[in-house]
């Protein structure tokens, strides 16, 4: 006999349930966590190199990161002095929350300030997918050209700062820095617009600072 | 894009109810999906049908609907569907206010029912 049976679940209940669970683990830790985003090759682990060097002093940071395959950023993360846990994801295309609580833990929370999480590199899928952050940060940069926060506006709605990095590379290519500000702003209300240059450590300052806000406001 | 995931989501969940309700056949199944949940209507049906190949819900028909994208203007309160190719920026086409609008429907993803015997 053939039965109508009402389900009303929503099918991405699973994921949603363990970001939750992440985010509460995060919250009575007071652990600032942040979901690093970006294309392949925009500067996320230079960043974080330079982020960690800079600021090693004043907070204790761990890095979680993603990649289709290798470690070789989690050895970089690791050459600053700072714990890096690798997951590789043989193909998957974001991080999910259900690979974060697996490398959980290895990190002993109550020794970290900042949790930054470097989402494998793509601007599409990470930004669909939540790993129980405070915050997800896009990094573009300036090679990739100033209209990619409209072609992929998922990305920057999700944002909520917004890193436009390899300002040095400014005379040699097209990129009016107006442009992807002004539709970034367009697509998220208050989102932190930094122009920064991980080479030259230019806007570096203003980025730490946002940082130092953020954590703060975790304690 | 991860509508493979997706079908793996909804087929545990079907299973998962299908156990519950002590039926053995699928026939069925509804999705409700918003316009902003990001999927391809045809690929997760595809998914679903290559998933499962072979299993109880082999045949099953899946029946897919959008619901839209609707706002609620956190200024002025009135209520509008956004237009166009660009639905991530919502503009009240009353007041023009651009932001941090309710969303009242547009981001869902769920089973609503089976049909199973």
């Amino acid at each position: 006999m053939e039965q109508q049976i009402s389900v009303a679940r929503d099918i991405l209940e699973k994921n949603d349930r363990m970001a939750e669970k992440l985010r509460e683990i995060f919250h009575s830790k007071k652990v600032l966590v942040l979901n690093l985003m970006s294309s392949p090759g925009a500067g996320k682990t230079t960043l974080l190199e330079n982020t960690l060097k800079a600021l090693k002093d004043k907070y204790r940071m761990a890095v979680i990161e993603g990649d289709v395959q290798t470690n070789n950023d989690a050895r970089r993360i690791e050459a600053t002095g700072a714990q890096a846990m690798q997951i590789n994801t043989d193909g998957g295309c974001h991080l999910d929350s259900s690979m974060i609580q697996k490398v959980l833990n290895e990190f002993d929370l109550d020794k970290i300030d900042i949790l930054f999480v470097e989402n494998v590199g793509n601007l599409v899928c990470p930004a669909e997918f939540t790993v129980g952050e405070d915050h997800k940060v896009t990094i573009l940069s300036v090679p990739e050209g100033d209209d990619k926060p409209e072609k992929y506006p998922l990305m920057f709605a999700e944002s909520t700062a917004v890193l436009l990095n390899k300002t040095d590379l400014l005379p040699y290519v097209e990129f009016n820095m107006d442009r992807a500000a002004n539709f970034a702003r367009s697509l998220k209300e208050g989102v932190r617009i930094f122009p920064v240059s991980a080479k030259t450590g230019e806007g570096l300052q203003d980025w730490y600072a946002w940082l130092t806000e953020q954590v703060q406001a975790k304690k | 894009m991860h509508e493979m995931s997706i079908a793996q989501n909804l087929i545990q969940i079907i299973d998962e109810e299908m156990q519950k309700h002590e039926v053995h056949k699928l026939n069925k199944v509804k999705v409700v999906h918003g316009q902003l949940s990001h999927i391809v209507p045809e690929a997760l049906e595809t998914a679903f049908e290559v998933l499962t190949q072979g299993t109880r819900m082999q045949g099953a028909a899946i029946a897919l609907e959008e619901k839209p994208l609707r706002a609620k203007c956190r200024e002025c309160g009135r209520e509008f569907s956004p237009e166009g190719d660009d639905l991530m920026i919502m503009t009240c086409p009353y007041c023009q206010t651009e932001f941090g609008h309710e969303i009242l429907s547009g981001k869902e993803l769920f089973i609503e029912e089976i049909e199973a015997e």
